[in-house]
């Protein structure tokens, strides 16, 4: 709490007013947003994360000389909120550009906002494709891989099984609704004999496991696709578990192996899922293996997947403004587009032509060790090879 | 044939879990009439103190050992939460005390994760039920089978308490009739709190009895807390066995539709309430609510318009509020039109709840309606922003029309939750008609025009509307249809025999209020340039349910400052601290406590205690001034 307090500053920014502008005429101001207390299990190792970041960076001697502070708020997972946080942190904080958020319909209310105000926002975790194609503007940039991307991965390695008769489990909103018609399609172009057998959309939240596995089960399917995560995922797979629904069947996973989600899961872990993660125990590359060691050493924790977005969000905020040598948006977008950076995963790019990173995912299987849950035969995606044509992309992107 | 069986077992064991919490609320409310909201927290923080407890107690005897205990110590939470909070507001408004526990929430929620931290716990799983049963080549986990004898067991034994002992005697003679109970001399006191300790053990022990089958983290209170309250409801309010028979349905038939619909589980519940409700407005096995007595406060402390001085201060206040654009930056004039749009919509519920005696717990339902009213014909008609804002809020005009029909059929409690359920059903059409509403990403692009697009201009054009619906609402309540109403709030015998037609004045109130909650949608669609089914759901009503009781239900016009306090204190205590809920709630159940007529409630009491505590001399100088008004 004390080191956030230290970024947030003036707690009577409020009263202050503009006051506080002069005092740190200097620093260059990030506003960030996240839905830290409706989702900690993920907002909180993604604040360590960028807290690193901002560390490491003034460290080096901040971004041209000048100091980088970011300035932190809270949605409480509301659209809304969102908005008043990102209009705060524009309006009276006076930042150089928006990042963050979780949720996919945040991400879209703060793009939008960011559009409407003329105002650089990076979007570190929301997922859905819409933030940089149906509904992208030149103002919005995207961090981590899309929907679409972490499908086309999965469907690669998916396409090789035998199986032929598939059933689907997602959370019923937009990201279970996306993750599973992506999938679908890439599966079905790549797979034409396959089936889909059966659908159930449990409530994001409210799963009643027990009948949907059953029903599930009652369907027969050959492999199942599961986009539940969190607290779902749990009473997933404990009543899968109990009911034998995973028993000889091929399971493909959005997310599950991300530390997150898996870690909860100890003895229960389910082995063999084909699943995105992050297994950060086995990835020997000498970028990585600094940021974990930086990372244990300042927090004596191990990461999740959540830190590295924080941290690459605050590094990939830092290269663009520094490139920028500016706060003005349009430098920043001209920037931005087409800039490489390197990253614990390896270099990546944000996109010219739709604001993209290709920062990519790791795909392995799920297994059991020292009862707990860990990715195993993991190997890196690179974002860029998941995405599809230009002259697609072109077609979902509005014209700016 | 097997898997219907297996199915029909499953469903049944979901039922047990649900049952459990379920009772215990239902014999909490029909004893002490409080809408308990922190229900849902204690359920969670039995799952908590259950995880802990048998993560170092091991072997059979620890388990079950530690969920017992578990439950126990927060029975004794429970007791504590009630003697030391509840106790004070019992003789507070109707509805008060759901403040209060709402405020509790709040706290649990932001107090779990400090103690127990933000990650999913998984807890152990049951010794001796950790496997399955083969039944005809399914499999049912015997913990299902474990929960299945047990619901039936509570429900015995609680039927035993109540029917064969004293204590069981006196909860339900309370439950029917509670004034006469402590009339004939029973200790209203301990009886309460006994009551309290029951229905909290039971919500406990169902939270840590889902430990081996769930993940215990800090959202579960309000996973369960809603659909606990419509199997009560639709059960019939305390009554157990019709909280079984509901819990039982409900869970039958989202087994059984999941295989027809796979969408349905997010509506289901709600869709069996409305039905329900329409056919039996008391619910399953409830009984017509007897007529309840009313606190003597109303009659007491008689509505009447603002003195001259009074509206010339009011008239300052505007004013002055009118020249925030002079010196403040565009943030706080961005947040001075939300809370102007807030007190919209405060207002609007305000006039239904305290004028017309209509507690509704669905009112966003109108105030997204309108919202969507004006994002689709600014998206979709292209229309006008002035157009818009005239027309959209029709939309909330044409639900309030539709839904207010039934539900003013009914009253008290069941009109509240009849409410809810149109709500949830506005709701999850907007969140599942995606080619239409965009799903929960929403319609974006609703920005103002340019003569409204500058801060300075949308916050008087906020401010403006804001004055000027409220003054329109309070008109109303010293007109003619405002004294019909009020006379069906006060006694809906006496106004039906002096010839109102009750119904209709109500309902021509809920679409009152319905479309001022629309104006307020329409605004708010502007403000954020998005609109999401956020907009229609369950928090934004409570928001609006806590405004109003913040401010004081019995005041004629208390919503406007429980609107200001309210949403200045959340927009500033979320920008300031990650632990705003636990902030927020803390103030709210201080407020509860100090001021339990409301803010504007207090006021005015403290006002008349100086008036009678003046000199001799001074209420006949009064008097005179009242009665030229």
């Amino acid at each position: 709490m004390r080191a956030r307090n230290y970024f947030v500053g003036a707690a009577f920014a409020l009263l202050a007013g503009g006051m506080a502008h002069s005092a740190m005429a200097q620093d260059i101001k990030i506003g960030e947003i996240n839905s830290y207390s409706l989702l900690p299990a993920f907002t909180e190792p993604y604040r360590k994360g960028w807290q690193l970041a901002v560390e490491e960076i003034n460290a080096a001697g901040g971004i041209n000389g000048k100091k980088l502070v970011v300035i932190s708020k809270d949605d409480g997972g509301k659209p809304a909120d969102a908005q008043t946080a990102a209009n705060e942190l524009v309006s009276s904080e006076g930042v150089a550009m928006l990042t963050g958020t979780f949720l996919s319909n945040i991400g879209l209310a703060v793009s939008d906002f960011a559009n409407q105000k003329k105002v650089f926002f990076l979007a570190a975790e929301p997922l859905t494709d819409a933030v940089t194609w149906s509904k992208g503007n030149k103002y919005t940039f995207r961090l981590r891989p899309s929907n679409y991307m972490q499908a086309a991965m999965l469907v690669e390695a998916a396409a090789k099984l035998p199986a032929k008769r598939w059933a689907t489990i997602a959370p019923n909103y937009e990201y279970g609704q996306s993750a599973v018609q992506v999938f679908k399609k890439l599966m079905s172009e790549k797979r034409p004999d396959i089936q889909w057998v059966d659908e159930q959309w449990p409530p994001q939240g409210k799963i009643d496991a027990g009948p949907v596995v059953q029903a599930v089960a009652a369907a027969n399917p050959e492999a199942i696709l599961n986009v539940t995560f969190g607290a779902d995922l749990v009473k997933l797979v404990r009543e899968g578990n109990t009911r034998g629904l995973f028993k000889g069947r091929e399971v493909v996973s959005f997310l599950t192996g991300e530390p997150e989600y898996l870690d909860p899961l100890k003895d229960e872990t389910p082995e063999g899922w084909i699943v995105t993660g992050y297994p950060w125990y086995s990835i020997k590359t000498p970028e990585h293996d600094a940021f974990l060691k930086a990372y244990q050493a300042k927090y004596n924790d191990y990461p999740r997947l959540g830190s590295i977005v924080g941290y690459q969000t605050i590094k990939a905020a830092a290269a663009i403004l520094a490139k920028a040598g500016s706060t003005d948006p349009e430098k920043l977008i001209a920037a931005a587009e087409g800039l490489s950076m390197p990253s614990p995963f390896g270099e990546i790019t944000f996109r010219k032509i739709d604001h993209q990173s290709t920062l990519g995912a790791y795909v392995g299987k799920t297994a059991l060790k020292d009862g707990k849950g860990v990715m195993v035969d993991s190997s890196y995606k690179k974002g860029s090879d998941y995405l599809p044509s230009d002259a697609e992309v072109e077609k979902l992107r509005p014209k700016d | 044939m097997a898997f219907y069986v297996v199915q029909f077992l499953t469903g049944l064991a979901s039922a047990a879990s649900l049952f459990l919490v379920a009772s215990g609320l239902s014999i909490i409310f029909g004893v002490t009439r409080i809408v308990n909201f922190a229900h849902g927290a204690f359920y969670m923080i039995g799952a908590y103190i259950a995880f802990t407890l048998t993560e170092r107690l091991s072997g059979a005897f620890g388990f079950w050992g530690s969920i017992v205990l578990a439950a126990l110590a927060v029975a004794l939470i429970g007791v504590l939460v009630e003697m030391v909070l509840l106790r004070r507001i019992y003789h507070a408004p109707e509805l008060f005390q759901l403040l209060a526990t709402f405020g509790l929430t709040l706290m649990v929620e932001d107090l779990v994760v400090l103690i127990w931290g933000p990650d999913d716990l998984v807890g152990r799983r049951a010794p001796g039920f950790k496997g399955a049963i083969d039944f005809f080549g399914q499999n049912i986990p015997s913990y299902d089978l474990f929960l299945i004898v047990l619901g039936p067991v509570v429900l015995g034994i609680l039927w035993l308490l109540f029917q064969r002992t004293r204590w069981g005697v006196l909860v339900r003679a309370a439950t029917q009739d509670r004034d006469m109970v402590a009339a004939l001399g029973v200790n209203q006191k301990w009886l309460f709190t006994s009551v309290f300790a029951v229905g909290v053990f039971l919500a406990a022990l169902g939270g840590a009895l889902q430990i081996p089958r769930d993940a215990v983290h800090h959202a579960m209170d309000l996973r369960i807390i809603v659909e606990v309250f419509v199997v009560v409801v639709i059960g019939g309010l305390g009554s157990i066995v019709g909280a079984f028979v509901a819990a039982v349905l409900v869970s039958e038939l989202n087994a059984f539709g999941i295989l027809i619909f796979p969408k349905i589980s997010i509506i289901l519940v709600f869709l069996v309430m409305a039905v329900v409700l329409i056919v039996r407005p008391w619910g399953l096995f409830g009984k017509p609510e007897a007529a309840a007595r009313k606190t003597p406060g109303l009659t007491v402390n008689p509505w009447r318009p603002l003195t001259s001085n009074e509206r010339l201060a009011s008239l300052a206040a505007l004013l002055l509020a009118a020249t925030l654009p002079l010196f403040a930056g565009n943030y706080a004039l961005t947040v001075g039109s939300e809370i102007a749009i807030f007190v919209i919509f405060a207002v609007s519920l305000h006039f239904l709840m305290s004028v017309g005696g209509l507690a509704s717990f669905g009112h966003a339902a109108y105030f997204g309606l309108g919202a969507y009213g004006v994002a689709f014909l600014a998206k979709m008609a292209g229309l006008p922003m002035i157009v818009c804002l005239l027309l959209g809020p029709l939309l909330g005009c044409m639900g309030a029309a539709v839904f207010g029909f039934f539900a003013v059929q009914l009253s008290g409690v069941y009109f509240a939750m009849l409410t809810l359920a149109f709500a949830q059903i506005v709701w999850s059409i907007a969140f599942q008609w995606v080619s239409v509403t965009g799903g929960d990403n929403g319609i974006l692009g609703v920005w103002p025009e340019k003569w409204a697009a500058s801060p300075s201009n949308f916050y008087w054009l906020a401010l403006g509307v804001a004055a000027l619906v409220t003054v329109a609402l309070r008109v109303m309540v010293f007109s003619p249809f405002g004294y019909a109403l009020r006379a069906t709030r006060d006694s809906l015998l006496r106004s039906e025999a002096i010839g109102i037609n009750a119904k209709r004045i109500q309902w021509t109130a809920f679409v009152i209020a319905g479309t001022t909650a629309g104006i307020g949608g329409a605004l708010f669609a502007y403000l954020k340039g998005s609109v999401f089914p956020d907009n229609l759901g369950i928090s934004l009503s409570v928001d609006a349910l806590v405004m109003v009781l913040l401010g004081g239900v019995e005041t004629v016009s208390g919503a406007v400052i429980g609107a200001i306090v309210y949403k200045a204190l959340n927009i500033w205590l979320v920008s300031q601290t990650d632990l705003s809920k636990l902030v927020l709630g803390g103030f709210i159940v201080l407020i509860v406590v100090v001021f339990p007529k409301g803010i504007v409630g207090m006021l005015e009491m403290l006002a008349q205690r100086r008036r009678k505590s003046s000199p001799p001399g001074s209420p006949l100088l009064a008097k005179p001034i009242e009665s030229a008004e």
